[in-house]
């Protein structure tokens, strides 16, 4: 018990000090080109989601598909800054339960799936997507 | 008894894992309601975790179902039961076991009634691990055995806090997670020997998961449960097990594990197989 605890404990150090490039995860996602096929993928599975498809009834999806390819861009260490307002302004009044953020989260595990994202690339993007519950959840 | 409705539960098990998906499955993401212990709701193998059976998320319910059947070497132990999720808040859940001790060709049966409640933390998404705390009453339907052993109860009631936690791709970029789960329990052999031997306080015992997702359906892990002992009569030893859960879908899982379990009620080296299967709706 004691060695298997060790063992992953030097597993994980080794994984922290591992120099990654800072790009690495943007070119594992594709680069623009992965980027775009993630977001488009999504937007379909949104559209076809009837728990949170009335959420973006008034959204202007031409802008919401620039902006969120842009956020994933910086997000994924890519060659991009995110002009966008933060997720919690952005999501603020919009009444976003805890069921319609795992229903996002599932249709973006979906996305990732169609674009051919490899499943390590899918896990780091999630790790850094996940935190965001917080800003986007009310109650 | 307990074997119909174990085997009720298990025809009514394959007959919901082979009906068509449909839209009742509740919108958490596939495998965060977790497979079932012996013990019933959500958890590992042979420990509860701070989960909430189903995939119920707020405002939605999640209803599991299962069967399990570990086979060592002098025991066979099947359970079976169900169990209901709130709003990822609130769970109940029920177990019915029977332990057949071939040496001595008796069969032990408890049922274990189980409420637990999530009071912080969301597995995936939060900083803070997802923690709940529980009960199981458990109720000895057999009590002859354990009663000439020195238990005292033919019923005790453990009360439990667990901790879970999914770090997203911490290990070779797939993610890991683990549960711990404090227990205070008069048990003996979880309850299937009783409770409350003569000049025992409970204890204070600690349980764990440490799992890694291979994918999104295929989960292998290993577990420990520490375990007290109470009964002069008989040693009772901590458990472990080695597992492979897999989740097709949100209806259905299935797990398979190596049980280590070692020595039960004076009979040594108790290794064998631990199968399960769980429906959720």
């Amino acid at each position: 018990m004691t060695k298997t605890i060790l063992l992953i404990t030097a597993l994980l150090a080794t994984g922290c000090a591992s120099q990654r490039p800072a790009d690495d995860l943007y070119r594992d996602l594709g680069g623009d080109e992965g980027v775009t096929r993630i977001v488009d993928a999504f937007l379909v599975h949104l559209a076809e989601d009837e728990l949170v498809v009335d959420t973006f009834a008034d959204t202007d999806i031409a802008e919401f598909r620039r902006l969120m390819i842009e956020q994933l861009c910086d997000l994924s260490g890519g060659p991009c800054t995110y002009g966008g307002r933060t997720m919690a302004e952005s999501h603020a009044g919009m009444g976003v339960t805890p069921a319609m953020f795992n229903a996002l989260v599932a249709d973006f595990i979906d996305a990732m799936d169609d674009a051919g994202v490899p499943q390590g690339a899918q896990n780091r993007l999630l790790g850094r997507l996940a935190p965001m519950y917080g800003d986007i959840v009310e109650g | 008894m307990t074997r119909r409705f174990q085997r009720c539960i298990t025809a009514g098990l394959l007959t919901l894992s082979l009906a068509a998906p449909g839209a009742l499955a509740g919108s958490r993401i596939l495998a965060t309601g977790g497979a079932t212990p012996i013990e019933g709701g959500g958890g590992g193998g042979i420990t509860p975790w701070a989960l909430i059976t189903g995939y119920g998320s707020s405002g939605e319910t999640g209803i599991s179902a299962f069967a399990t059947r570990v086979d060592v070497r002098d025991f066979r132990l099947d359970s079976a039961g169900l169990a209901v999720g709130w709003n990822d808040r609130l769970e109940a859940s029920f177990a019915r076991q029977a332990l057949d001790v071939q040496p001595l060709d008796v069969t032990l049966k408890q049922d274990v009634f189980g409420l637990k409640a999530r009071v912080a933390g969301r597995l995936l998404y939060t900083a803070m691990p997802q923690v709940s705390v529980g009960l199981q009453h458990k109720r000895n339907r057999s009590f002859d055995v354990p009663a000439a052993l020195g238990a005292a109860d033919d019923s005790g009631t453990d009360l439990y806090v667990s901790a879970a936690k999914l770090w997203f791709a911490a290990l070779f970029d797939r993610n890991l997670f683990a549960n711990v789960t404090l227990r205070r329990t008069e048990a003996n052999e979880i309850g299937l020997l009783g409770f409350d031997a003569a000049g025992e306080d409970a204890s204070l015992v600690a349980e764990g998961t440490l799992a890694v997702f291979l994918d999104d359906r295929w989960v292998i892990g290993y577990e420990y449960r520490q375990k007290p002992d109470h009964l002069d009569a008989v040693t009772e030893n901590d458990w472990q097990d080695l597992f492979v859960a897999y989740f097709p879908s949100k209806r259905v899982s299935l797990v398979a594990a190596r049980a280590m379990l070692d020595e039960i009620a004076g009979l040594p080296d108790q290794d064998g197989w631990y199968l399960s299967i769980q429906a959720t709706l």
